[in-house]
């Protein structure tokens, strides 16, 4: 370089001497051996230990109850109905019962649960298209190649939503009724709102908006997905809110879980009036599903999970048991060093003597 | 680029011309005609025209070009053309499993930083070039009739230059006036081979008479000459005139550009080769790239990498086939058909998918990894560069590494070959000793000087080290005055008392006269010689004064004065005077390759270039004393043969005497002597010639001019006599002498003197003719000549014979004849000069020989004693005898006297391979039980490192011999013949075996090419690293073929230090570059490269085990992004950090403990197996952090990103917790890069997670990582799944460093040491890892007062006689060695104990000089405080070279001063540390027991 400085004077290129670069930057230099680490091994199995305790006792405050109802109750029918795709338009309704056992505290969350689907597939995952469900008009009318094959319906219209996954929305509904040991009959209020991302429902998905149409005027040109019963804007026509792209059901649908066996939010526990002040009661209930969605196909299994939650989610004992097995394991391995420290450790640094 | 321009200007101009181009081509020469002859304004072209001009062009692009050409260079590696194959297989739908654009980011960036990077690199070549090209000079215009500036990038072949002094040479110019008086131009080379004395460069011999100034417009001379080539020491060609006349040019009519006009006012010449086809230019050759050994061993792991990549993706692909199958012809609603509404059969889907897989999975085959690597070697070399311990005051330069991509290498070198003159020694050559007719001069006073030299020096270097180096900067300006007093001081007192340091400094202040330093120059006379110098010189002077014919004076007389003129004249030393600095004109000259990459970058950077020197030097004009000025002659005239033969009798009719003489008043004479004294400055090609005209020079015997025809000396009582120099025949290594032919002022005979090896000139010498007494006294002289020579050799000085011929006039006109007509033809000229020379050079007499010493460098036996405890095999080959070589050997503490020297000399093929067989045996014999032998037994359990290398050399043997190698004690000598016969395709197993069980292996007398064939061999065949060393332009093969080539930028040119990968200014700067970089390097390398792989198989695992849950459908949940950039952005920084400054072992243990080195010989960092045991962490790892989020979150309805984030995270956080398991030392770097990559993180994914809802399709992790960050399981996942993922390889790590620790861990134990303990460790250490190598019980003394040297001198005949024994014959020389007494080691008499025991003072109150100045003992120390800076003193003086064998002649007054030897062959190295004060204790206890 032509800027490069050589200092005048018999000694101009004397490197600098800087500990930079001398390579002699103050350095901690821990050394892994017995001894020093045992004490953080210790501590670590402590930690560990007290976090593992702390969540079991958490996870067993919450309670969960999961039905599977694919084809329990009187849902075999509608199973054997579904099978056949010709039946497809028909309605099929049925009822699955079950029992509450000790009342459910606090917010209940009500979830569909689907095993053996494949939300995941990487090509399945890529057929939609966010452009459109945001509500940009552009791609309304002409969805991405990545929607390819759900992209246009036969007649060559574009689809709205398009794309596989919008296309294989589950399509089951369900009310759940609680029958009181006094005879008292009563239909669980769900909340239906609210059950998506926040930054879901007002960010990405917008209905398209052109002037003062009506969203069925919006619509219009586009068709409804192959398997759907009705277009996108007939979701809930009275509220404007909830139709559309920003429905709710459909959000959470778009949100492509991370594997084959997964429950989405249905509802939760709409806890305003008696007796679900404070949760579900116990007692026997059932569950009537408007069912359409075949599951035969993929060896699915459908089903409810009515669960409460804590701080760090569901009823899962792993955590707390990973803690406690993870404890468990550096307790040992810390035993196992303390014991090589004591009898080999010790003279370690004479070694090189 | 203009020249191209300017080529298809001429090529589309006419076709005859390209025709007659071609014929130029075709042609062998050049023909230059003067361009100004052909006016361009009459339509005339000049026949020049075809010849590069001298714009130099040294980019590699132009604006347009770049791209392509960038691309096209970058596409050459491997790697490159993978990941752009990769990024593009994105782009086809049905496999692409990124957003394609985003694919390619990683490889454009790659490629776009390599490409700014090399756009940057030849910008600044752009420009350099610019400013270059617009440098001014002088050019003959043909309108203007005079010389006007041109831009050098203006001047064209045939050009008429004109050159002012100190101004650079724009091209390769032909001399064809000077304004000196002797036509003689100086230039200084240093930019081009880094010599920098003076050279003479000489006018056209036809130009030499034109005493006017040149005419551009007279000249009408055609040059005829070579086509341009690289080979800056030739050049032939010749010029025709217009009289048809032909004269031949030679090198010495050439300037080459680049350099630099010295002493001379004006020269003219014409431009011969320009621009590119300069010699400068064509020897511009890039840095080399070399493939290391690990680079190698990474490679395989690579491969392996791909496989294991192929057959993750074969495995999904399968997978991905079944689970299709499985749902048969009714697809479920979630399998996406085609895009075209086609369903794929689960063959073809299976196949897309392999295609798929390989695009996720790439990350498996590190994008980065070769990049990273080049940065970490980058900051390596920097690192090398700035270490302030590998830095030459002396010389101010540093260690320079010129190959850049083998660092690395440094730590797992095995077998070191190592030249000796100029590497092991300083290659400053200390006139000794002479025989002069066979008289044996010892100067025994300059032996003490010189011994006074060294001892000052450690004395002053202690003022120094204390003090700093401050007062030495201050010194330097007012030092060169005092200089000069202090010589004329010590030539009148013959006792001065200079110092090695002194001479440092000096020679730092002089750096051009290179071979100059005091130490060098004041040669203190033997008296007896001296008076019989003067003696001569006043009878001839009596006699020349009474015109007595000279020959009349006694012969002894005469040889010993011509003995002296020989000294002066036979030689191309030039004589400056001081006084007159060398102004260097500070121009950057651009002679060193374009900045080829950025690696060359950081090299340029640093200042490291070794050539350019200090500009306070000084030199001078020449000292002429030729005034008279010739008539100026229009006419060009040349010598022929004829004419310098007729002018050969009319010239010298009779005698010339007073032709010659130079009649000054003897007064003055008197004055300019002093005068003179202290303004001579010899500038030597080699530092021997300085050191032989410097012994002259103290005879009163000096020189004080030499023209290109002659040579000026002064004798005293005849004062100045001018040599008329008819002839130089020049050294070169195949005759290995020189000759001088002279006409001698007093005698009027013409006589040729010669000076070269003894073995040469022995065979030369005239055979006595017995008949007479002169004869028979010659015989005798040459017979008590040959004797001292062989005592020289012993004493490991290199000798020279020095003889004479007398010519009759008609032997000489004879020989000229042919001389003449060998020296103008053209073809073959080197080989009818070199048997020009043969026939001159017979029948010599013999007139004497000189003993010169060339002293050991500082600390090489310590250096040698370290990296043969480090276990490198140094093997010295050299040129040099083999006495003088076995006795440097003994002196660098090569071979141990207590070893058993195997010397191997044999005549004839059937010999040597007889001498093998029977070594063989020897050593089968001897050592094939010797495992039981105690000393063996101590030497394994001790610290087992030794046995490690033991083992390891025998498990790499791959020689058919089955006996186990195992490193014995022995040393092995073998000469040049005998090495050509061991050499032979037949006997090189035999001989490799004989080699690799002996220690140390010394191989004298051996040709470059013996070297690199030895070096050729002990690689191929052994399959070991090798380093060569060397200085010389005859270790440039062996350098080049070596593994690691290092070069001693010393005084030998620059030859070495091009050929090298590494340069350094000292051998002994090897200990630190091996040792503590060499050892840094690799492990940092050796382990960034297995984290490196580590890293990227636990990433990609994740999404292999992913598949598993998507039906092997190729999704990943790691966000596109974050597996693009996860290598490059979020994990790259704590690696490089890591991969630059992590020290595994602190540099001053490393130094202690050279043991430590084995670690990387044996590639322990990095051996095959730990590339699948961090596989295997890998996979631990990845499952560990993939299945605890999975179960974490299993059976609730988190979508996959929001799965897929944490688990990024944990992998990111977990791959840090890695190196920093790995990591060694934490500086603040380590701390902030590891900081920095996670806020990275984080900061990356909530910017692109808060950006775009829609942008980043398919993937769409919207507002993700910000939900997360509120979510309590994402952070109880980041606590756990680290700890447990991490665990088995930190509680390996734990178990390792405390149940058994590697060599390097318990050198990092070491390290943690308070220092006091270390010490007392490391000299407790160091003697019991010393005592089996020794097999000596630790402390043991005597006492023993000094003799004085006569009992020495029976010692050195004994040696003698005992070597000129053993030379003859195949003799198997298998003595025991161990009460052999090395004359060479610290001290004659008592060799063999001095290199064992360190001298001590007895009496606490002696002072540390014990050894060499007890006489001066009048300090006192306290011993408590000062005793143990007294031993170290001593320590640092036991290594001392050669010439303090004469020290053994003090006094006898000595025996006050009880002298108490210790043990000290290990303890030397810790030389820089207090010693250890239980050892001197211990120390002390053994000197009461014998006292």
């Amino acid at each position: 370089m032509g800027k490069a400085k050589v200092k005048p004077g018999p000694l101009g290129r004397r490197p600098d001497n800087s500990a930079f670069k001398q390579q002699r930057l103050p350095a901690w230099s821990p050394m892994l051996t017995a001894n020093s680490v045992l004490p953080f091994f210790y501590v670590m199995a402590v930690i560990c230990m007290v976090l593992g305790v702390w969540l079991l006792l958490t996870v067993q405050s919450t309670q969960e109850i999961k039905v599977d109802y694919t084809d329990a109750g009187t849902c075999n029918v509608c199973l054997e109905m579904r099978k056949n795709v010709s039946n497809a338009a028909k309605s099929c309704s049925c009822t699955v019962r079950f029992e509450i056992q000790k009342a459910f505290k606090g917010d209940v969350f009500f979830y569909y649960g689907l095993r053996n689907f494949h939300q995941n597939l990487r090509r399945y995952m890529d057929s939609r298209d966010d452009g459109q469900l945001v509500g940009k008009k552009a791609n309304l009318k002409n969805p991405s190649s990545y929607c390819e094959p759900f992209s246009k319906d036969p007649s060559g219209l574009p689809v709205a939503p398009c794309g596989a996954v919008a296309n294989s929305m589950f399509n089951d509904s369900f009310s759940l009724t609680y029958h009181g040991s006094s005879g008292l009959t009563a239909a669980v209020p769900l909340l239906r709102r609210g059950i998506t991302w926040y930054t879901d429902k007002n960010i990405k998905f917008h209905n398209p908006k052109i002037d003062n149409l009506t969203l069925p005027q919006v619509f219009e040109g586009t068709a409804k997905p192959l398997y759907w019963q009705r277009p996108v804007y007939q979701f809930e026509p009275l509220d404007p809110n909830n139709n559309g792209f920003i429905n709710d059901d459909l959000i959470v649908w778009m949100r492509e879980a991370a594997f084959p066996n997964f429950k989405k939010l249905y509802g939760i526990l709409n806890r305003t009036n008696k007796p679900f002040k404070n949760g579900l009661p116990a007692g026997n209930y059932s569950v009537e599903i408007s069912y359409n969605f075949p599951v035969q196909y993929f060896q699915g299994r459908k089903g409810v999970v009515l669960t409460t939650l804590t701080w760090f989610g569901g009823q899962n004992y792993f955590l707390p048991i990973a803690y406690l097995v993870t404890s468990g394991l550096i307790l040992l391995v810390a035993v196992v060093l303390t014991v090589v420290w004591w009898k080999f450790g010790k003279n370690g640094n004479n070694m090189q003597e | 680029m203009a020249r191209q321009r300017g080529d298809a200007g001429t090529n589309a101009a006419s076709k005859a011309r390209r025709q007659r181009k071609k014929k130029a081509k075709e042609n062998k020469t050049r023909t230059v005609h003067a361009s100004i002859r052909h006016d361009p304004s009459k339509g005339e072209e000049s026949p020049n025209r075809h010849y590069a001009n001298n714009k130099i062009k040294t980019t590699k692009y132009t604006v347009l070009s770049f791209l392509p050409k960038n691309l096209f260079e970058q596409f050459h590696r491997f790697a490159n053309v993978y990941f752009v194959f990769i990024a593009l297989l994105n782009f086809v739908p049905v496999v692409n499993a990124f957003q394609p654009e985003l694919a390619l980011a990683p490889v454009v960036f790659i490629l776009s930083v390599t490409a700014i990077k090399d756009l940057w690199e030849d910008y600044r070549r752009h420009r350099s070039d610019k400013e270059i090209n617009h440098m001014d000079c002088l050019v003959y215009g043909r309108a203007e009739g005079r010389y006007v500036e041109k831009y050098w990038k203006e001047v064209r072949v045939g050009d008429f230059i004109k050159l002012r002094c100190n101004e650079i040479l724009p091209a390769d110019v032909l001399l064809l006036s000077s304004s000196d008086p002797d036509r003689l131009c100086h230039i200084e080379t240093a930019t081009l081979d880094g010599e920098t004395n003076l050279k003479q460069r000489q006018v056209v011999r036809s130009f030499f008479e034109l005493d006017c100034d040149f005419d551009p417009l007279k000249y009408n001379s055609v040059i005829e000459c070579e086509k341009p080539n690289n080979d800056l020491n030739r050049f032939r060609g010749y010029i025709i005139h217009r009289s048809g006349r032909r004269d031949a040019l030679y090198k010495e009519n050439l300037l080459l550009r680049g350099c630099t006009i010295r002493n001379t006012e004006e020269a003219v010449g014409i431009v011969i080769y320009a621009g590119h086809e300069t010699k400068a230019m064509l020897n511009n050759n890039g840095p080399r790239y070399k493939r290391s050994k690990l680079e190698r061993q990474m490679n395989v792991d690579v491969f392996w990498c791909v496989i294991i990549l192929l057959v993750m993706c074969l495995f999904a692909a399968v997978g991905h086939g079944l689970w299709m199958f499985q749902y048969g012809d009714k697809r479920p609603v979630f399998d996406v058909l085609g895009p075209d509404g086609t369903d794929l059969s689960p063959i073809m889907s299976a196949i897309y998918l392999f295609l798929t897989m390989i695009i996720v999975f790439q990350v498996l085959i590190p994008i980065s990894l070769f990049v990273s690597i080049e940065i970490v070697k980058i900051c390596q070399v920097y690192f090398i560069h700035q270490d302030m311990d590998l830095y030459d005051e002396e010389t101010d330069s540093h260690l320079q590494c010129r190959a850049l991509n083998i660092t690395e290498d440094l730590g797992q070198m095995q077998y070191i070959f190592s030249d000796k003159t100029g590497t092991l020694t300083e290659n400053k050559m200390v006139f000794r000793r002479c025989t002069v007719t066979g008289v044996e001069y010892s100067h025994d006073a300059n032996a003490r000087r010189l011994a006074m030299y060294q001892e000052i020096d450690s004395e002053e270097e202690e003022c120094t080290s204390h003090g700093g180096t401050l007062p030495r900067r201050d010194s330097v300006t007012s030092h060169q005055s005092a200089r000069v007093v202090l010589r004329s001081q010590s030539t009148k007192s013959h006792r001065r008392t200079g110092s090695r340091a002194e001479a440092k400094r000096a020679s730092i202040l002089s750096k051009h006269t290179a071979f100059s330093s005091p130490m060098e120059k004041d040669i203190t006379p033997d008296p007896q010689l001296l008076d019989k110098v003067n003696e001569c010189s006043s009878q001839m002077d009596f006699m020349r004064f009474h015109s007595q014919p000279m020959s009349q004076l006694p012969s002894d007389l005469s040889d010993t004065i011509d003995f002296f003129i020989a000294l002066t004249i036979c030689n191309t030393v030039v004589v400056s005077s001081p006084n007159q600095p060398r102004q260097k004109v500070r121009m950057r000259f651009e002679l060193k390759s374009p900045v080829k990459t950025i690696e060359d970058f950081i090299k340029r950077f640093t200042p490291s270039r070794l050539t350019s020197g200090s500009n306070n030097s000084s030199s001078s004009s020449l000292i002429t004393n030729r005034s008279s000025n010739k008539g100026c002659s229009s006419l060009l005239s040349s010598p022929s043969a004829e004419s310098t033969l007729t002018k050969l009798d009319e010239e010298h009719p009779s005698g010339g005497l007073d032709h010659t003489f130079s009649p000054v008043p003897l007064c003055y004479d008197a004055k300019a002597l002093t005068l003179e004294e202290g303004e001579l400055r010899y500038e030597a090609e080699s530092p021997d010639e300085a050191a032989l005209v410097y012994a002259a020079k103290a005879y009163k015997c000096s020189l004080v001019g030499r023209l290109p025809d002659q040579v000026t000396v002064e004798l005293p009582h005849l004062g100045k006599l001018n040599f008329e120099l008819l002839h130089t025949l020049g050294f070169d290594s195949t005759r290995k002498r020189m000759s001088v032919v002279v006409r001698h002022p007093l005698t009027d005979q013409i006589t040729v003197y010669t000076k070269g090896a003894d073995s040469v000139i022995m065979d030369l010498i005239k055979p006595p003719d017995t008949g007479n007494s002169k004869g028979k006294r010659q015989k005798k002289n040459v017979y008590r000549t040959q004797n001292y020579l062989n005592q020289y050799a012993a004493d490991g000085l290199r000798t020279l014979c020095i003889a004479k011929k007398i010519l009759t006039k008609e032997e000489y006109a004879c020989w000229l004849q042919r001389h003449l007509q060998a020296e103008t033809s053209i073809q073959g000229r080197e080989q009818l000069l070199f048997e020009s020379a043969l026939r001159l050079e017979t029948n010599l007499q013999l007139l004497g020989a000189t003993g010169i010493e060339d002293r050991l460098q500082d600390g090489v036996p310590e250096t040698i004693a370290s990296l043969r405890k480090a276990g490198l095999q140094i093997w010295v080959l050299t040129g040099d005898k083999q006495e003088t070589a076995v006795n440097i050997a003994y002196a660098c503490k090569l071979l141990d006297p207590e070893e058993e020297i195997l010397t191997l000399n044999a005549d004839s093929q059937e010999a040597c391979a007889l001498l093998l067989e029977e070594s063989l045996h020897y050593i089968q014999a001897k050592f094939l039980c010797s495992s039981t032998e105690p000393a063996t037994k101590a030497l394994h359990t001790n610290l087992a490192l030794f046995d490690i290398y033991s083992s390891s050399s025998s498990s790499s043997s791959s020689s058919s011999h089955t006996t186990p190698f195992t490193v014995h004690r022995l040393g092995l000598v073998i000469d040049g013949r005998t090495l050509a016969y061991a050499l032979d395709k037949s006997l090189e197993d035999k001989f490799l075996a004989v080699a690799r069980s002996c220690r140390s292996v010394l191989c004298c007398r051996s040709t470059p090419l013996q070297k690199s064939m030895v070096v050729k061999l002990v690689r191929n065949k052994l399959k070991v690293m090798t380093l060569a060393i060397g200085d010389g332009a005859n270790d440039v093969s062996m350098i080049q073929v070596a593994d690691v080539g290092v070069g001693i930028s010393g005084q030998e040119g620059m030859q070495a230090v091009m050929a090298s990968d590494f340069a350094l200014p000292r051998f002994r700067y090897l200990h630190k570059l091996l040792l503590v970089h060499g050892h840094w390097c690799y492990s940092r390398l050796a382990n960034m490269i297995l984290y490196f792989f580590y890293k990227n198989a636990m990433f990609v695992a994740l999404i292999f085990w992913y598949q598993f849950y998507c039906g092997f459908s190729g999704s990943a949940m790691i966000d596109q992004w974050y597996l693009i950039f996860f290598n490059l952005m979020f994990s790259a920084f704590p690696q490089l950090i890591t991969g630059t400054l992590d020290k595994d072992v602190s540099a001053e243990t490393l130094q202690h403990l050279p043991q430590l080195y084995v670690n990387g010989q044996n590639s322990e960092e990095y051996k095959p197996y730990m590339f699948w045991m961090n596989m295997i962490d890998a996979f631990y790892q990845s499952l560990i952090c993939f299945f605890i989020p999975y179960f974490a979150y299993a059976d609730s309805d988190v979508d996959l990103f929001t799965w897929g984030t944490p688990i990024t995270t944990l992998a990111l956080i977990t791959i840090l917790l890695h190196l920093g398991i790995e990591t060694k030392t934490w500086t603040w770097m380590n701390w902030l890069s590891i900081g920095f990559s996670v806020a990275l993180f984080f900061t990356v994914a909530l910017c692109y997670n808060a950006s775009c809802p829609t942008c980043y399709s398919p993937s769409n992790p919207y507002w993700t990582m910000q939900r997360l960050l509120q979510d309590p399981v994402f952070y109880l996942l980041c606590v756990v799944t680290p700890f447990s993922a991490l665990l088995p390889r930190y509680f390996y790590r734990a178990c390792q460093g405390t149940l058994f620790p590697s060599p390097v861990q318990v050198g990092r134990q070491f390290d943690k040491l308070p220092a006091e303990t270390r010490r007392n460790i490391l000299s407790l250490s160091r003697v019991k890892v010393g005592s089996p190598l020794s097999a000596r019980p630790p402390f043991l003394s005597l006492t023993k007062p000094f003799t004085n040297d006569c009992n020495k001198k029976d010692q050195r005949s004994f040696q003698g006689s005992k070597t000129t024994q053993t030379k003859h014959g195949p003799v198997l020389q298998t003595e025991e060695e161990t009460g052999r007494q090395s004359p060479t080691g610290t001290t004659v008499g008592e060799q063999g104990f001095l290199d064992r025991y360190t001298l001590v003072p007895t009496e606490t109150d002696t002072l540390p000089y014990t050894k060499d100045a007890a006489p001066l003992s009048t300090e006192q120390h306290s011993p408590p405080t000062k005793g143990s800076e007294c031993l170290r003193k001593t320590l640092e003086l036991s290594s001392w070279n050669p010439s303090d064998s004469v020290q053994l002649s003090l006094p006898p007054d000595t025996d006050s001063h009880c002298v108490k030897y210790m043990r000290n062959s290990e303890e030397k190295l810790g030389s820089d540390h207090a010693f250890h004060q239980a050892h001197r204790t211990k120390a002390e206890d053994s000197l009461h027991t014998t006292l």
